[in-house]
């Protein structure tokens, strides 16, 4: 049985259809790539599986429960995690600050209020902070790190839940060639316990790291397998020469 | 712990290789600038120390004027928790005060009932009954509600009262409730002058602290978050609409308090009490003393009272076009208020819980 299932998504915004019938299927321990042309629907498949958007049509289902209902706040609870693409660290909280704020999240409100759960988080917090090459700036503000550590401390952000599958909706954006191959090294050791849904123009950086592929194209799956078969894939091949 | 510990070691050992940046001895960084942040309680001290003495050097009419500023001073912490911690943008904070208000007049009128140990409690009450209604109403749904749902409901829900107070005879209409008899203790009176104004001030500051202690916990981290940013943080995991349903209802108990005192403070309610003016005014309070600030609040409201007091004096006919232009000039050019003038940034934010101590 897979991690996540979606089958049938469709998305119609007026007269916009950014999904038609898409499907996206992410087993356990899986790094899985969404790629496609610029308006092919990836991000909005993403949002629909994160929740942030609801599908007009078709289901999602997350460790054989039908999620396609649930709200964010139910998803993230039942282990799944998102990081948006446009970078939302609290901009005015210190990293430090805004690890914990993710990290708390599921801590009751008694314990919130009394501040029951700071000490045990507190080691959480600097591993995390180390983990992600950020400990130095901990008590910084977060508005004060470059494009690329905020992308980190998000992605240390959506992980901090310790989350079964995380979304990374364009995690290199605007970063060096350097700090995406840290990125790519940041990710890796997450494996052992999450999967990861990714969508990436950079597809060297999608290669390096993702076991299998899903190609959409104008809100349809084009194509998914494993790498070699997506790479030997004419249809695949013929769009991202268009493209070029 | 120690896992924690030795990372950070590996980090202080070289400059980061990413941003080329040459990291401070781990140490230092986990340790967060404690030393500076020390002007936030010497404002709070400096204004506590005032507000002490003063009844001792004001002449009886101003004693009772500075009564009324520490009730609307409480008033306005109301309103900071709801929208300058939370970010809830409540224009109708004044219909709990009002309620409350009505609500323990009418306990006094109808009832006989004086005594401060039932009155407190009932406005209290009062206040967290109405906000857990209207709250419940306008924040509780499954999804998120929008801004201006939120803005315009609490807006309506005052201006709603404010129109019921005044064609309710049962009510008083248009004149509210007269004549409230004092607030007791057993056989003694609280009426208006020194007793009054230190009765509310000890309120003040055991609510002020209260406060404090919740906006400098971890729940206080969770409404930075709600305030800064409610989608994200609801992708965390968090409950964000129970978050605001509960502090909507503390900021609606703590109204209520005010509007119980403030009702038997003037031995009388009257309909603007729950309407749109006094809810609009203790925005300003906020606005202009700094939100996301306990302590400014509390500036907020003396200085604008105060300055209302001292203009409509000596300036009859235009004191209100000046209030007005210097209000917008605060705003306009200190969107985080007079407070911010001597608070930095990182202070006014602050930090959540306290970091163990052999951590640091």
């Amino acid at each position: 049985m897979p991690l996540l299932e979606a089958s049938g998504i469709s998305k119609v915004f007026g007269k916009l259809t950014a999904l038609d019938g898409a499907a996206l299927t992410v087993g356990e321990n899986e790094f899985h790539g969404l790629i496609g042309p610029n308006g092919s629907g990836k991000s909005t498949l993403m949002k629909c599986i994160a929740g942030a958007e609801v599908p007009t049509t078709g289901k999602v289902s997350f460790v054989n429960t039908d999620i396609t209902a649930f709200t964010p706040t139910e998803r993230a609870r039942a282990g799944m995690s998102l990081k948006f693409q446009i970078t939302s660290v609290l901009p005015t909280l210190t990293l430090y600050d805004n690890i914990l704020l993710a990290l708390q999240a599921q801590s009751s409100l008694l314990d919130l209020v009394f501040s029951r759960t700071r000490r045990a988080l507190h080691d959480q917090v600097m591993t995390m902070l180390t983990q992600f090459r950020l400990a130095d700036r901990a008590f910084d503000a977060a508005a004060n790190l470059s494009h690329g550590q905020q992308q980190w401390l998000e992605i240390a952000m959506a992980l901090a839940g310790k989350p079964r599958l995380l979304l990374l909706d364009e995690p290199t954006g605007g970063m060096s060639l350097e700090e995406r191959r840290v990125t790519g090294e940041l990710l890796q050791p997450i494996k052992q316990h999450c999967s990861l849904v990714i969508v990436e123009h950079d597809l060297d950086f999608i290669r390096d790291i993702c076991d299998r592929l899903t190609v959409l194209d104008q809100g349809k799956v084009l194509a998914s397998g494993t790498i070699a078969e997506i790479q030997a894939n004419k249809s695949v091949q013929e769009i991202y020469l268009r493209r070029a | 712990m120690g896992g924690a510990k030795q990372a950070l070691a590996e980090v202080s050992e070289g400059p980061d290789a990413v941003t080329g940046e040459v990291a401070p001895a781990a140490g230092e960084a986990a340790r967060p600038a404690a030393a500076g942040w020390k002007i936030l309680p010497i404002v709070e001290g400096l204004v506590l120390l005032v507000a002490l003495f003063l009844p001792l050097v004001l002449q009886d009419y101003l004693t009772v004027f500075a009564t009324r500023v520490v009730i609307l001073a409480l008033f306005a912490i109301s309103f900071d928790l709801v929208w300058g911690y939370a970010g809830i943008m409540s224009f109708g904070q004044a219909l709990f005060f009002g309620a409350a208000g009505y609500g323990v007049a009418l306990l006094a009128r109808d009832l006989g009932v004086t005594s401060i140990l039932l009155i407190l409690p009932a406005g209290a009450l009062i206040g967290l009954t109405a906000a857990l209604l209207l709250g419940g109403f306008l924040l509780l749904g499954r999804y998120p509600s929008s801004v201006i749902f939120v803005s315009l409901g609490t807006l309506t829900g005052s201006y709603a009262a404010d129109r019921l107070a005044r064609g309710w005879y049962y009510l008083g209409g248009q004149n509210g409730i007269p004549s409230i008899p004092p607030l007791s203790l057993g056989s003694i009176d609280i009426s208006e002058g020194p007793v009054y104004y230190y009765l509310a001030l000890g309120i003040l500051v055991v609510i002020y602290l209260l406060c404090r202690f919740l906006v400098r916990s971890q729940f206080g981290l969770a409404l930075a978050g709600l305030r800064e940013n409610e989608q994200r943080i609801a992708f965390f995991g968090y409950k964000a609409q129970h978050l605001k349903a509960i502090i909507f209802a503390i900021g609606g108990t703590i109204a209520g308090l005010a509007g119980s005192l403030y009702a038997f403070h003037e031995g009388f309610v009257w309909p603007n009490m729950l309407g749109v003016v006094f809810s609009t005014q203790v925005v300003l309070y906020v606005l202009f003393g700094g939100s996301g600030t306990l302590i400014g609040a509390v500036i907020g409201t003396v200085i604008i009272e105060g300055v209302s007091f001292w203009l409509s004096d000596n300036y009859r006919d235009v004191w209100p076009i000046i209030l007005g232009v210097l209000l917008l000039l605060v705003i306009m050019f200190r969107p985080l208020g007079l407070i911010s003038f001597v608070l930095g940034e990182r202070e006014r934010v602050g930090s959540f819980g306290k970091v163990p101590k052999e951590s640091r």
